[in-house]
C-alpha cells in the first residue's frame, strides 16, 4: 500500500486517490508542430527508477499532487502542490 | 525425443531415468544471424517460426532471467479472439487457428483447452456493444454467440444472474475461447525451437545496442558482446527500457497486473467467464484451483507485485459474480509488468534504426497472442517487412491519428 502524504491532508492512503499519470509532460504552446502534440499526448519516458506523476486527491482535498515515487520500489521521496517545485533525488 | 504414449510407456517401464533435457545451454557465439531479445513466449515463438517456417538457423534468444519467469509464466492463460476492429480480429484469429493446431506442431502438451469464453453484459446498451462486436466477429469468420440471461444460468448455473446492483442480462460466448498451459507455451517453443538449432541463452541480459550509422550492429550483454545483423525485442514490460538504448521513443508506460488462485475446489467453472461490470475474469485450473484477475494497479510500476486496494477490489468483483466463492481461501497471488500501450493494441513492426525489429505493446492481452505474434515477428525480421496481419501494428500508427483504440478508452495507458 502507497501511503501519500497530500500538502492539505497529510498522509493517506493510496485508495483515496486517483493516478493521473506522468506529470513531467508539459502542453506545448497552440501553435505548436503536430509531432510535438503527439509526444505531449503519446509518448512517455516510462523510467525504471524515479517517477514524476500526478495523484488526484479525490477522496480527501480533490487538489492534484506532485508525487516523486520509484517505479520498481514504490518508495514515495516527496510531494508537493500543483505549481510548486518538487523535491526529485539527484541520482535520477 | 519424439513425445508420445510410447515413449511415456517406455520410459514408465524404466523408471523414468532416460528422459532427457529439452534444451542445451550453450554459451553465447560472438555472432548470429539474428538476435532475439527476451526469452518470453514471443521471443521463443518468433526464433521457432524464424527456425522453422523461414529457414533462419543461426539464432540466439537472449534472456536475462530463466526461460519463462516473465509474463508467460505470470498470466491467467486465457485464449480468445472476440476483437471487434479489423486488425485485430484477423490477427487474433489467426493466434486462435495456430493454438488450434501448437500440440501437434510442437509436440508438446500444451494443454489448449477450448472451453469457451463468455463475456456477461448488464444492461441495454451493453448488450447492443456486444452484439455489435459479436457481428464484426461472424463477419470475419469468428465464432461468436449472444446468449440470453437463461442461457447463460445454464452454461454456468454458479452465476448469480440476479445480482441487485448489476443483474445479468445475458453474454457474448466465443465457444472457441479458453485456457492454455501457459509455461508448456514456452517450454514446447523453446523445445521446438533449440530442436532447429536456436541457441537459447538465459542469465543473458542485454545491457545496451551497438548502433552504427543507423543500422544495429549487435548488442552488449553482461556475458559480452554478440553481433548481429538484425535484433528484436521482444522484452514485454521492458519495452520501454530496450527502447531508450537505441533512443526509440515509444507510446508505452509499465504497469502491474496481478492474478490470483484459490485453494483447490470440486468441478465449478467450466468455461471462462468475465464480468462486464468492472474488470474481472476467472477460470477454473485442472488443478482445481479458482485462477483470476482484474484491473491492473493503476501506477507505473517495475515490481512484480500490486498492492492491496486492487487485490480487495478483485476479490469483490468475484464473489459478485459468484457469491458461492466468497469463503474460498487464497492459495497464492502474484504480479507481472505489463507494456501498455496508449490505445491497447500491440506493435509488431520495423524501427526507425534499420535490423533492429520491435515486439511490444501487449497489455492485458499478449498471451494468446503468442503464437500469431511470433509467427507475424518472424516474418517482419526475416522479410524486413510486416506481413498483413501486422501491417497495421507500427509506432507511427499514433502520430497518423491511426490508432486501434478497441476500447475506446483514449490516451491513458491503464485505463486500457
Ligand atoms: C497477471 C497477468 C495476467 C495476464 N493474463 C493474460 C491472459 O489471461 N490472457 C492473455 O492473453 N494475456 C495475459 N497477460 C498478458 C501476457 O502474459 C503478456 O502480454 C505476454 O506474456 C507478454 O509476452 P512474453 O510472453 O514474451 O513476455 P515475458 O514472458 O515477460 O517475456 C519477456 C522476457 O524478456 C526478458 N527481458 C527483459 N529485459 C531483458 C533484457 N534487457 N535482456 C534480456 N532479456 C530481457 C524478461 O526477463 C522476460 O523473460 C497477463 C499478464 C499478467 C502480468
Ligand atoms: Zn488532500
Amino acid at each position: 500500500m502507497h501511503r501519500i502524504k497530500c500538502p492539505f491532508c497529510g498522509e493517506r492512503d493510496e485508495s483515496e486517490y486517483v493516478y493521473q499519470g506522468d506529470a513531467s509532460v508539459s502542453h506545448p504552446p497552440l501553435d505548436a508542430s503536430v509531432s510535438d502534440f503527439y509526444r505531449y499526448v503519446y509518448v512517455r519516458d516510462n523510467p525504471k527508477g524515479w517517477h514524476r506523476e500526478w495523484w488526484h486527491h479525490v477522496g480527501g482535498c480533490r487538489m492534484w499532487v506532485q508525487v516523486a515515487r520509484n517505479t520498481l520500489t514504490h518508495e514515495i521521496y516527496a510531494t508537493a502542490l500543483a505549481g510548486e517545485t518538487l523535491d526529485f533525488p539527484e541520482d535520477a | 525425443m519424439r513425445y508420445s504414449v510410447f515413449s511415456l510407456l517406455s520410459q514408465g517401464l524404466r523408471g523414468n531415468r532416460g528422459w532427457q533435457p529439452v534444451w542445451r545451454q550453450p554459451s553465447p557465439k560472438s555472432q548470429y544471424d539474428i538476435i532475439i531479445i527476451g526469452g518470453g513466449g514471443h521471443g521463443l515463438a518468433t526464433a521457432y517460426y524464424l527456425a522453422k517456417l523461414h529457414k533462419r538457423t543461426d539464432i540466439a534468444v537472449l534472456e536475462k532471467g530463466w526461460l519463462g519467469g516473465g509474463n508467460v509464466g505470470r498470466n491467467t492463460t486465457i485464449i480468445r479472439s472476440n476483437y471487434m476492429l479489423p486488425p485485430n480480429t484477423y490477427f487474433y484469429e489467426h493466434s486462435m487457428k495456430l493454438w488450434e493446431g501448437l500440440e501437434q506442431d510442437l509436440n508438446f502438451n500444451t494443454m489448449v483447452s477450448q472451453r469457451g469464453v463468455l463475456n456477461l453484459f448488464h444492461s441495454d446498451i451493453q448488450r447492443d456493444a456486444f452484439a455489435r462486436r459479436g457481428n464484426a466477429m461472424r463477419l470475419a469468420g469468428v465464432d461468436a454467440e449472444l446468449l440470453d440471461a437463461k442461457q447463460v444460468k445454464q452454461l454456468i448455473p454458479v452465476i448469480d444472474i440476479d445480482n441487485a446492483r448489476f443483474p445479468i442480462e445475458g453474454g457474448l460466448f466465443q465457444p472457441r475461447g479458453g485456457t492454455a498451459r501457459h509455461d508448456a507455451v514456452a517450454w514446447g517453443y523453446a523445445r521446438g525451437a533449440n530442436a532447429l538449432g536456436v541457441d537459447i541463452i538465459q542469465n543473458c541480459e542485454v545491457t545496451g545496442l551497438d548502433i552504427e550509422n543507423g543500422s544495429v550492429r549487435g548488442v552488449h550483454t553482461n556475458q559480452g558482446d554478440i553481433r548481429a545483423e538484425r535484433v528484436g525485442i521482444a522484452v514485454a514490460g521492458h519495452t520501454s527500457v530496450l527502447a531508450q538504448m537505441a533512443n526509440i521513443e515509444l507510446p508505452v508506460e509499465s504497469h502491474v497486473l496481478q492474478a490470483f488462485v484459490s485453494e483447490g475446489i470440486k468441478p465449478l467453472l467450466d468455461t471462462v467467464v468475465t464480468f462486464g461490470a468492472g474488470h474481472f475474469y476467472a477460470s477454473q485450473s485442472d488443478k482445481g484451483g479458482l485462477v483470476f484477475g482484474g484491473d491492473l494497479d493503476r501506477y507505473n510500476s517495475y515490481a512484480q507485485r500490486g498492492n492491496l486496494p486492487t487485490a480487495q477490489n478483485v476479490l469483490t468483483e468475484a464473489v459478485a459474480v459468484m457469491p458461492a466463492v466468497a469463503r474460498l481461501r487464497l492459495l497464492r497471488q502474484w504480479g507481472g509488468i505489463m507494456d501498455m500501450s496508449f490505445d491497447g493494441s500491440p506493435f509488431i513492426c520495423k524501427t526507425p534504426v534499420e535490423g533492429l525489429y520491435l515486439n511490444g505493446g501487449w497489455c492485458y492481452g499478449g498471451f494468446k497472442a503468442t503464437p500469431a505474434s511470433g509467427w507475424c515477428f518472424a516474418h517482419t525480421i526475416a522479410n524486413n517487412e510486416a506481413h498483413d496481419l501486422n501491417a497495421h501494428f507500427t509506432i507511427d500508427r499514433f502520430e497518423r491519428g491511426n490508432v486501434i483504440d478497441e476500447k475506446g478508452a483514449g490516451p491513458f495507458p491503464w485505463e486500457q
